[in-house]
């Protein structure tokens, strides 16, 4: 058995990732350690939502929606004095799933542009309702009085800790992903994307496996949002606002859809080159913007689609 | 505070003036959606250069009227650049791509207009011979400036009707909606039809950015909220409908305008004043959004679903 290019590509990248601690430290360059976590939250996020909109054709325009979601199951625990990290981090999953089941089943009903009006439309919905909360800051948001407690040695005060947890996370759910689109609900879901009429004949009921996987992308969407709480130790409803959920799906046109591990590389481009640009220029927007556009134009198959070369695709 | 009947005239007459501006909006996206099947996110930056020309031309030539004028020609001029640059190799791409480049105009147009007039709000004040206020009814006074927004929203609504229904433009608009494979057949240089309709669009979309100027301020971004706004509009109307446009804007209009202005006081019966100040105006904004759902769970297609299928 020849070793794939792919398989290679992923190695280098899990080991580059897993080294940026010591070398951080060597070079006593910290930032680092700060600007890759960060980078990896928003990775989880853009995989998460790959699920759907790589994989299921569900182009939901929300998705930050449960970033905010997370990061209140959080913040508003802390607020009253509970850090416990299993309790907060449970109900940033739990809630963010039971959010994505209602917008799902509404929002599957619809499908084209349709669906991606009315996904913004509930993440727009939630962005208010985070405003309209007077007791958790409102449009202001609220500091987190501390990062959440597990115990023992996971002490997400230590950077390189709460840096490898938030990596082990990144990789387990890319495990979890990774054999979810190759399982027959993978299938399904990817069937319902090509021809969904066909599959629809073939006796499948769509809907629930396309919900399913919306409340899947859903749960770790919050978790991301939970860990994204812990990064800045601030959560405001800024985290859902739609601006957030479109570069959230840049990262994963970025790094190329339906490629699962291809948003992981649009994240880190994406983070990192907002971070070169501006500290090149105030107006690093002016740049961004023109390079989404080509990207969008010209690189249809995203980054991880130049790295691994040509592969077989379902279309 | 309470609510009187010559308040909640008012508030009515400023819902049917934000609907008004909302419909400018309206119309010249859900053509290009209608027509073009583009979904343009970048529809509020139009409205955004809009107001900022407006601003730069009153300026310069000292008169509101004049900068309103030049700002129309000058947005519709960046409405075809844009069309002709970016926007025409997206016609046949999915949605997915559209709004992600569109995006990608929405961020290059803020920081634009933030590097040409700086990212500060600038407050404009309305013309002097438009400042005053008539009486609608005894007692009831209402700004001139808002009663002529609303004036000039219907004119345009009538001239659209007229454009589009009774000129041979208009039957190529309409034809080229329903299919565009067809009248391309017949001889109609589509790619000019479509410069046409989008900057139509662009145009529409100044003129209400220029009448904003001086009731909102002007800044960068100032595009964005109205936009998901119009967007919910034509969802509600139903996509590529002018008459869902118009229907859709006055709801939406009316909806978050009677919202923002009653939800508070009502809610201070039920929780603490406090609260409610903060609870009121974000109610009011979830409420048009609560509203678009219902529809579309309802009415998938909208209220008026354009008829012919591209």
């Amino acid at each position: 058995m020849t070793i794939s290019r792919r398989t290679i590509a992923l190695a280098a990248g899990g080991v580059l990732l897993a080294l940026v601690p010591p070398v951080a430290a060597l070079t006593n360059q910290p930032f680092y350690v700060d600007l890759f976590r960060r980078v990896m939250i928003f990775a989880l996020a853009a995989v998460s939502l790959d699920l759907i909109l790589g994989y299921g054709g569900m182009v939901s325009f929300g998705h930050a929606a449960y970033l905010g979601i997370g990061a209140y199951a959080v913040g508003i625990p802390a607020f009253y004095g509970v850090d416990n990290g299993w309790l907060q981090w449970g109900l940033a999953i739990a809630a963010s799933a039971l959010a994505a089941t209602v917008i799902g089943a509404i929002s599957l009903r619809t499908s084209g542009v349709s669906f991606i009006m009315i996904t913004l439309a509930f993440a727009q919905m939630l962005y208010y309702l985070g405003i309209s909360l007077e007791t958790y800051g409102g449009d202001n948001g609220m500091r987190l009085s501390g990062r959440s407690r597990f115990g023992g040695p996971l002490d997400l005060r230590e950077p390189a800790i709460f840096y490898y947890v938030v990596l082990a996370i990144l990789v387990l759910f890319l495990a979890l992903g990774n054999r979810l689109v190759a399982s027959r609900f993978g299938m399904v879901i990817r069937a319902a994307k090509s021809n969904e009429p066909r599959a629809r004949a073939i006796g499948f009921s769509l809907f629930r496996y396309k919900l399913t996987a919306f409340v899947i992308a859903g749960g770790a969407g919050g978790l991301a949002g939970a860990l994204l709480a812990n990064q800045t130790e601030y959560l405001t409803p800024d985290f859902m606002h739609w601006t957030r959920s479109g570069e959230i799906m840049f990262m994963v046109i970025l790094g190329g859809m339906g490629t699962l591990f291809g948003p992981v590389i649009g994240a880190v481009v994406l983070l990192l080159l907002e971070d070169v640009l501006s500290a090149l220029t105030a107006h690093w927007q002016i740049i961004l913007g023109p390079i989404l556009i080509l990207v969008v134009l010209f690189a249809k198959r995203g980054l991880f689609g130049l790295l691994v070369g040509a592969e077989p695709r379902d279309g | 505070m309470s609510i009187t009947l010559s308040l909640v005239l008012e508030q009515t007459l400023n819902g049917l003036q934000y609907g008004v501006m909302l419909f400018l909006m309206a119309a010249g996206l859900t053509l290009v959606f209608g027509i073009m099947n583009l979904v343009n996110l970048a529809h509020g930056s139009l409205y955004m250069v809009g107001a900022y020309l407006a601003t730069a031309f009153t300026e310069k030539t000292g008169s509101f009227v004049l900068g309103v004028a030049l700002a129309l020609p000058a947005t519709l001029l960046v409405g075809v650049l844009v069309e002709v640059v970016a926007l025409r190799t997206l016609y046949e791409r999915d949605h997915l791509d559209q709004v992600l480049a569109t995006f990608g105009l929405i961020l290059f147009f803020n920081e634009l207009v933030a590097i040409i007039w700086g990212r500060a709000a600038i407050f404009t004040s309305v013309p002097r011979f438009l400042s005053g206020h008539f009486r609608i009814l005894p007692g009831l006074p209402y700004p001139t400036y808002r009663a002529v927004i609303i004036l000039i929203g219907v004119a345009v609504a009538v001239l659209l009707w007229v454009l589009v229904t009774r000129t041979r433009l208009g039957m190529r608009i309409r034809a080229g909606a329903s299919n565009r494979t067809m009248i391309s057949a017949l001889g109609v240089d589509i790619r000019l039809l479509y410069t046409l309709v989008f900057g139509l669009g662009a145009a529409l979309a100044g003129l209400a950015g220029a009448m904003a100027g001086p009731i909102y301020s002007v800044q960068p971004g100032m595009g964005e909220g109205i936009l998901i706004q119009v967007f919910v509009v034509i969802v509600i109307g139903g996509i590529g409908s002018i008459r869902g446009a118009i229907v859709g804007a006055i709801v939406v209009g009316m909806a978050d305008t009677l919202g923002r202005a009653f939800l508070k006081p009502l809610l201070a019966t039920v929780i603490s004043p406090p609260a409610a100040d903060k609870a009121g105006p974000a109610l009011a904004s979830m409420s048009i959004y609560l509203l678009m759902a219902a529809v579309l769970f309802f009415r998938p297609e909208g209220l008026f679903p354009a008829r012919g299928c591209s």
